[in-house]
C-alpha cells in the first residue's frame, strides 16, 4: 500500500517534469538542465510567502506559479534566445543557470531544510496504512493538470501548433507559424508546469538548494525511456520508473541508494531493445 | 661545434617560420615556457597544488573533447572513465600492492574497457538520446561502488594511496609534463587522418558511411581513446589525491568537465586545455568571497557564453588569425597577403 502511494506520488511529480521538459526539447530543441531548478525556485517561493510572509497558501502557490513562469521568460530572453543556434552553448547556460539559480537560493534561505504547510490536515488508515489528505490532493492535481495539458496539446490551434514544431520545424515555419514565439510560449507553459509541480510537491517534499539534482536525473530518464517528445510516453514511463523507486525503497530498506541505479538500468535495459523509446518515433536523420 | 651551432641556427630558424608567425602558436609556446618555469618564481605548495589539479582537469577535459567534440557523440557521463580510472588504480595500489607506475596505466585500461561497455550499447542511440544515457552510467556505478563497501569502501572511498614521489618539485613536473605530453598526443590524434574521420562523422555520419569507412569502429575507437586518456587522468588524481571517493563519480562532475570544454571551445582539443586553465583557478581566486563563489563563476560562464557562443579560444584565434583563402594556411590578422602564397587576404 505504502508503495502503491509513494509510487503515484513519485510517478505523477516526474510526468509533470518530464512533460514540460520534453515540450521545450520537442518545439525548441533545447535540452534544458534548468529546468527542475526552476521548479526547486518554485517551491522556495511557496515557503517564503506561505510561512514567512503568512500569506494563503493556495494564493501564494499561484503567485509563485506566476512569478516564476516570468523569471523563465525573462531568463530565456536574456541568456538562451541569444545564442539558440549554438546547441551546446545552450545546453552548458542552461547548466550555469541552474547553478545560479542552486546559489542565489543558498544565499537567501541558506542550506537548512525546510518544509511547506500541508493544505489540508489530517489523514486516514487503510489496513493500518496512513494515507494523508494531502498525498491524495497532490495526486488529483497532478492528473487534472495532466488532463489540461492533454487537451491544450491535442484539441486547440496552439497545441496543434507546437505538435507540428516539434515534428519538423521547418516547414512548420514554412506554414506561416512564427516559430520563435511558439519557443517563447512553449517555454512558459514548460516552465510553468515545473512551476506547478514544485507547488504540488512542495508540501510532501524536504526542501533544500540542492533538491533540483536528483530529481533531474530520472526526469531524463524518464523523457528518453518514454520516447523523446512523447506526451503518452512520457507519461508511462514517469510511472514506471516512479514505482521501480518506490519498489526499490520499500524491498531493500538498507539499499535505498539503489533506487537511482535500478531506475536508469531500467532504461538502459529498455533503450538497448527499442532506441528510440517506448513510445517515441524514430526520427529521420536531422541535417 | 659547428654542428651544434648548424642545429641550433636551425631550431631558431624553425621557430621564427612556424611558431613566432602566428600569435596563437606563440601563446602555446609562452604558455609551456610559463607552466614549466613557474618553480622559479614561487615555491607555494598551495599554487603548486592549483597548477596539478588544473592539468589534471585539463587532460580530462582534452580528453571529453576528442570524443563529443571531434565524434560529435555527446557524453554526458564523462565522469565515469575518471572514476573507473580513478577506482580501479586504487584497488590495484591497495590491494593487489602495484606501484604507482603500474596501478595508473592499467587504470586506464579498464576506463577504456568502461569505455567500450559503455560504447558498444549507446551507439545505437542518437544525439540526446546518447547524452541523456551516458548520463546515467556514473550513477549506476555509484550505486554499485556503494553496494560493496568492502572492495571499495563505500561512501568513504579508498584512502592511504601510494603517492608516486613526495617531493615538491617532483609531483609538479611529474603532473604537469604528462599533462603536455597526453595534451600533445591528443592534438595529434585530431590532427592525423584518424582526427579527420571523427570530425567527418560529426559533420555527416551517413556520407562517411558512404564512403566505405566502418563509422561504428571509428566511434567505438573513440570512446576507447578518450576513456584511456581520461582513465590515466583519474588515476594520477587518486594517487595524488590519495583517495579515491564517490565524488570522482559525481553527476556535477560530469557537467563540471562539458562546462569547462564547451567554454573553451569545443572540437579544438586546445580550447578545452585553456578552459580548464581560465575555468579552474578562477574557482580558488573567487574563494576571497566565498559565499559567492559559484556564483560568480557561474554568471562569468553565463556573460562569456553571450558574446561568445562558440566558446573562448575559437573566438581568440578568430580576432587575430586570418584563414588564406587560397592555400587554408593561417596567418597573423595583420597581414594583408597570405605568409605561403601570398594570396591576398579578405
Amino acid at each position: 500500500m505504502n508503495i502503491l502511494i509513494t509510487g503515484l506520488i513519485t510517478g505523477s511529480m516526474l510526468a509533470l517534469l518530464a512533460i514540460g521538459f520534453s515540450l521545450i526539447f520537442g518545439v525548441a530543441r533545447i535540452v534544458n538542465i534548468a529546468h527542475t531548478a526552476f521548479y526547486m525556485v518554485a517551491a522556495y517561493c511557496i515557503y517564503y510567502l506561505s510561512i514567512r510572509l503568512g500569506l494563503n497558501v493556495i494564493l501564494s502557490m499561484l503567485i509563485a506559479v506566476v512569478g516564476v513562469t516570468l523569471v523563465g521568460l525573462l531568463v530565456y530572453k536574456l541568456v538562451i534566445d541569444p545564442i539558440r543556434e549554438h546547441e551546446a552553448a545552450v545546453l552548458i547556460a542552461t547548466i550555469a543557470l541552474a547553478m545560479f539559480f542552486q546559489e542565489v537560493v543558498l544565499q537567501l534561505f541558506t542550506g537548512d531544510y525546510r518544509s511547506v504547510n500541508f493544505l489540508i490536515q489530517g489523514f486516514f488508515t487503510i489496513g493500518g496504512n496512513k494515507i494523508f489528505y494531502q498525498q491524495l490532493l497532490t495526486f488529483g492535481v497532478v492528473l487534472v493538470i495532466l488532463l489540461v495539458v492533454w487537451f491544450l496539446l491535442m484539441k486547440t490551434r496552439l497545441g496543434l501548433a507546437i505538435r507540428s514544431t516539434a515534428e519538423d520545424r521547418e516547414v512548420a515555419n514554412l506554414m506561416g507559424m512564427n516559430e520563435s514565439r511558439l519557443a517563447m510560449i512553449t517555454l512558459a507553459i514548460s516552465v510553468a508546469l515545473a512551476g506547478v509541480t514544485g507547488a504540488v510537491i512542495g508540501p510532501l517534499m524536504v526542501l533544500t538548494p540542492h533538491m533540483w539534482m536528483e530529481p533531474l536525473i530520472i526526469m531524463m530518464a524518464v523523457v528518453v525511456l518514454g520516447g523523446l517528445g512523447s506526451i503518452k510516453g512520457s507519461f508511462i514511463a514517469a510511472f514506471i520508473l516512479g514505482f521501480t523507486e518506490a519498489l526499490v525503497v520499500f524491498l531493500v530498506p538498507t539499499g535505498a541508494f539503489l533506487k537511482g541505479p535500478v531506475a536508469l538500468s531500467i532504461m538502459i535495459l529498455v533503450l538497448l531493445i527499442r532506441p528510440e523509446g517506448l513510445f517515441g518515433i524514430a526520427f529521420e536523420e536531422e541535417r | 661545434m659547428g654542428l651544434v651551432v648548424f642545429y641550433i641556427r636551425k631550431l631558431v630558424a624553425l621557430l621564427r617560420g612556424e611558431v613566432l608567425v602566428l600569435p596563437g602558436r606563440t601563446m602555446v609556446g609562452l604558455f609551456i615556457i610559463v607552466i614549466l618555469g613557474l618553480p622559479l618564481i614561487t615555491r607555494d605548495p598551495y599554487v603548486f597544488r592549483i597548477v596539478i589539479f588544473t592539468s589534471l582537469f585539463a587532460i580530462l577535459a582534452a580528453s571529453w573533447d576528442l570524443l563529443s567534440g571531434f565524434t560529435g557523440q555527446l557524453n554526458f557521463g564523462h565522469a565515469l572513465f575518471f572514476g573507473v580510472g580513478a577506482y580501479s588504480s586504487a584497488i590495484l595500489n591497495l590491494h593487489v600492492h602495484i606501484p604507482p607506475w603500474g596501478s595508473v596505466p592499467l587504470g586506464a585500461v579498464a576506463a577504456v574497457l568502461a569505455g567500450l561497455i559503455v560504447g558498444i550499447p549507446c551507439l545505437r542511440l542518437k544525439h540526446t538520446y546518447l547524452a541523456l544515457t551516458t548520463l546515467a552510467f556514473p550513477i549506476i556505478l555509484l550505486g554499485i561502488i556503494i553496494a560493496m563497501p568492502n572492495l571499495t569502501g563505500g561512501e568513504l572511498g579508498i584512502s592511504g594511496l601510494q603517492r608516486f614521489t613526495n617531493s615538491l618539485m617532483g609531483n609538479y613536473y611529474l603532473h604537469v609534463i604528462t599533462m603536455l605530453v597526453l595534451c600533445f598526443i591528443m592534438w595529434k590524434i585530431t590532427d592525423s587522418n584518424t582526427g579527420i574521420i571523427f570530425h567527418a562523422i560529426r559533420e555527416d555520419e551517413l556520407a562517411v558511411k558512404a564512403s566505405g569507412i566502418n563509422t561504428t569502429l571509428y566511434k567505438l575507437l573513440a570512446f576507447s581513446l578518450s576513456g584511456f586518456f581520461a582513465g590515466i587522468s583519474g588515476g594520477l588524481y587518486a594517487h595524488y589525491m590519495r583517495i579515491a571517493g564517490p565524488s570522482t563519480l559525481d553527476v556535477s562532475m560530469s557537467f563540471t568537465i562539458v562546462i569547462w570544454a564547451i567554454f573553451g571551445g569545443a572540437a579544438t582539443i586546445y580550447g578545452p586545455i585553456a578552459g580548464v586553465f581560465i575555468l579552474y583557478p578562477l574557482l580558488e581566486i573567487v574563494r576571497i568571497w566565498p559565499e559567492y563563489r559559484m556564483m560568480i563563476f557561474s554568471v562569468f560562464v553565463l556573460v562569456i557564453l553571450l558574446y561568445m557562443p562558440e566558446g573562448l579560444i575559437p573566438w581568440i584565434q578568430d580576432k587575430i588569425e586570418k584563414v588564406c583563402p587560397r592555400c587554408k594556411l593561417s596567418n597573423i590578422a595583420t597581414r594583408k597577403t597570405c605568409r605561403v602564397c601570398t594570396a591576398n587576404l579578405d
